[in-house]
């Protein structure tokens, strides 16, 4: 697995000679680029914040300038109280988090137990399972949306509250059929298929068995893999929008992205909806900021199919 | 300990395939007490003779046409900007990724803002002496419009993985290319540009991948219109689907959608295959 070196950390002879090493000029015109690049990427998301703190008419009244990504005029907090009013908020965020941790953890667990068994214990048809498992990443998630919705409103379930038919509009809808990713197996497949197999040898002649050597071998070895896994999990259960918009009718179980559409009706207020938007953000900006290393990491290892 | 991620699999993943398949030469309804009927090709009768299921697939492919260049070029360029030994290097990725994290949903609505027809960036024209279009109410408009946000989000997700790719490549190589008098130029195109086969590959496979799957920002931003300038087969799929229950109709439009990805993709690989 690729893993983004530092460009501090990298020797002089791997420092490829970039754009701007020779001419003042030219080092001057890219440090510009890049700023400017930084603007376009920075400035809309620093609108929206800025925005949140603003009435309407503020928000109007400055657009076009500078003060547009300045926090003055007048400021307040009183979008983000509207927006407590609007919607049951504190439901939807308490919603996402528990969709999206629950999904998480058991994805991890799961999927990495299942890309144990493909990588370390060699069974017959398991190369065959493999290439199944390989040949459904190419599948998009939109084919099989309307055909789930169908299919999941028909399956029964046993849960604490007793035996129901039909999925739609529950917590269980929007976790258990994401919990198996065939991409995390991948992942973490290649991983553990790099972990030395001699340590599964001693560990079974000192009388471990095969899930023994799986929690307290190979997983603990496995940080970086889990780490991604649990990136490229979260990022997509906490953004969804297409599967809960279909699949829960219920204000008190819908997540936070669907949330918005509750602004797009009557009486929109700009202000309201740039302080929803950033507080549904600000829980990925914040892990975002923490890990940035793991995320970018993970997202680059995404790349390394091959 | 494959077992429970093998029936999750096969339940949540193989058999809607197989439902996708199954379900799309039925009338099968969301919610009905009659089972479904099988009725043959009925339903791709009716989608190859629907003017908007053309007009949705002429947007869906220009979207894709346009923005597989557009924004991995565009994903290139970054990275060789910040493939680069400087101070505050970092800081530029950071920002450069920032719309990566920031979801779909909440650029979309961001950005229906800032495309108003006197908004963010109208005014900003305005300042320079230019009338802005009415960039999402006019259907000359609203589908670049789209096609640019799109670019703007996940551009950063293409730029990391570029990154990725160029520092897989040996620095001796450009070491060895600048002793023999290599110009920049001729060291992209001779060093950089070879060595990026792999990762070529993988990026055109997945934004042409995701630029057929094209939704949210349409549902958010102009749910297809103006004069369905802007719908795509996703979208079309999703309002027969889901809004008109019609669950049979819509794994058919489903299927025609996931047959195009499959040929889109194999004609790729096809053509970024290993030449033996």
């Amino acid at each position: 697995m690729t893993t983004l070196t530092p460009v501090a950390e990298r020797t002089a002879t791997e420092n490829r000679p970039a754009v701007d090493t020779q001419f003042p000029v030219r080092r001057v015109l890219g440090l510009v680029l890049r700023i400017v690049l930084c603007l376009v990427f920075g400035l809309p998301l620093l609108f929206m914040i800025v925005a949140s703190f603003k009435p309407d008419t503020q928000i109007f009244a400055d657009l076009g300038g500078i003060r547009s990504f300045l926090p003055v005029g007048n400021l307040s907090l009183d979008n983000y109280i509207g927006v407590f009013n609007r919607v049951p908020f504190a439901q939807f965020m308490l919603n996402s988090v528990l969709i999206s941790v629950v999904t998480v953890v058991l994805g991890v667990i799961v999927n990495s137990m299942a890309a144990f068994s493909l990588a370390r214990i060699k069974f017959r048809g398991g190369s065959f399972v493999l290439g199944v498992i390989l040949a459904t990443l190419i599948v998009p998630f939109e084919t099989l949306a309307l055909p789930l919705l169908w299919w999941v409103n028909k399956l029964p379930f046993f849960g604490p509250g007793g035996y129901s038919q039909g999925w739609l509009d529950t917590y269980q809808v929007q976790i258990i059929p994401f919990i198996a990713n065939a991409f995390s197996i991948f992942l973490f497949y290649q991983y553990f298929d790099s972990i030395p197999k001699e340590l599964d040898e001693a560990a079974t002649v000192d009388g471990a068995g095969w899930f023994r050597i799986y929690r307290s071998i190979v997983m603990p070895l496995s940080g970086p893999a889990v780490a991604t896994v649990a990136i490229l999990t979260f990022l997509p259960t906490w953004n969804q929008y297409l599967w809960p918009l279909m699949s829960v009718q219920s204000e008190e179980l819908r997540p936070v992205m669907v949330g918005i559409d509750y602004f797009k009706q009557l009486n929109v207020s700009w202000g309201q909806i740039m302080a929803y938007a950033s507080m549904i953000t600000a829980p990925v900006l914040i892990l975002f900021i923490a890990f940035q290393r793991a995320f970018i990491n993970s997202i680059a290892s995404s790349g390394v199919k091959g | 300990m494959i077992l429970p991620a093998a029936v999750l699999l096969i339940t949540f993943l193989l058999i809607p395939i197989g439902l996708t398949l199954g379900l799309a030469f039925t009338d099968a309804r969301l919610i009905s007490p009659r089972p479904a009927q099988f009725i043959g090709v009925d339903n791709f009768t009716r989608l190859f003779s629907d003017d908007t299921f053309w007009k949705s697939l002429r947007n869906t492919v220009l979207f894709a046409i346009v923005i597989v260049p557009v924004q991995s070029a565009c994903a290139l360029g970054l990275a060789l900007l910040v493939n680069v030994k400087m101070r505050g290097v970092n800081f530029f990725r950071t920002i450069y990724f920032l719309p990566v994290v920031t979801s779909m949903v909440v650029v979309s609505m961001l950005w229906l803002f800032l495309y108003q027809k006197n908004g963010l960036i109208n005014q900003v024209l305005a300042k320079g002496g230019i009338t802005g279009p009415d960039w999402l109410g006019d259907p000359h408009t609203a589908l670049i419009a789209i096609i640019l946000m799109s670019a703007w989000q996940a551009m950063g997700f293409h730029m990391v993985i570029w990154l990725s790719g160029l520092q897989t490549i040996s620095g001796d190589l450009y070491e060895a290319a600048s002793l023999d008098g290599a110009s920049q130029w001729q060291q992209f195109r001779y060093v950089t540009w070879p060595g990026l086969r792999q990762t070529r590959t993988f990026i055109l496979i997945t934004i042409t991948i995701a630029a057929f799957s094209l939704f949210t920002q349409v549902n958010i931003m102009t749910q297809g219109g103006p004069l369905d300038s802007t719908s795509t087969v996703v979208l079309m799929a999703v309002r027969t689907g889901f809004q008109q229950q019609q669950t049979g109709y819509a794994s058919a439009i489903s299927l025609v959608f996931f047959v195009l990805v499959l040929i889109v993709t194999i004609i790729q690989r096809y053509y970024t295959r290993e030449k033996a």
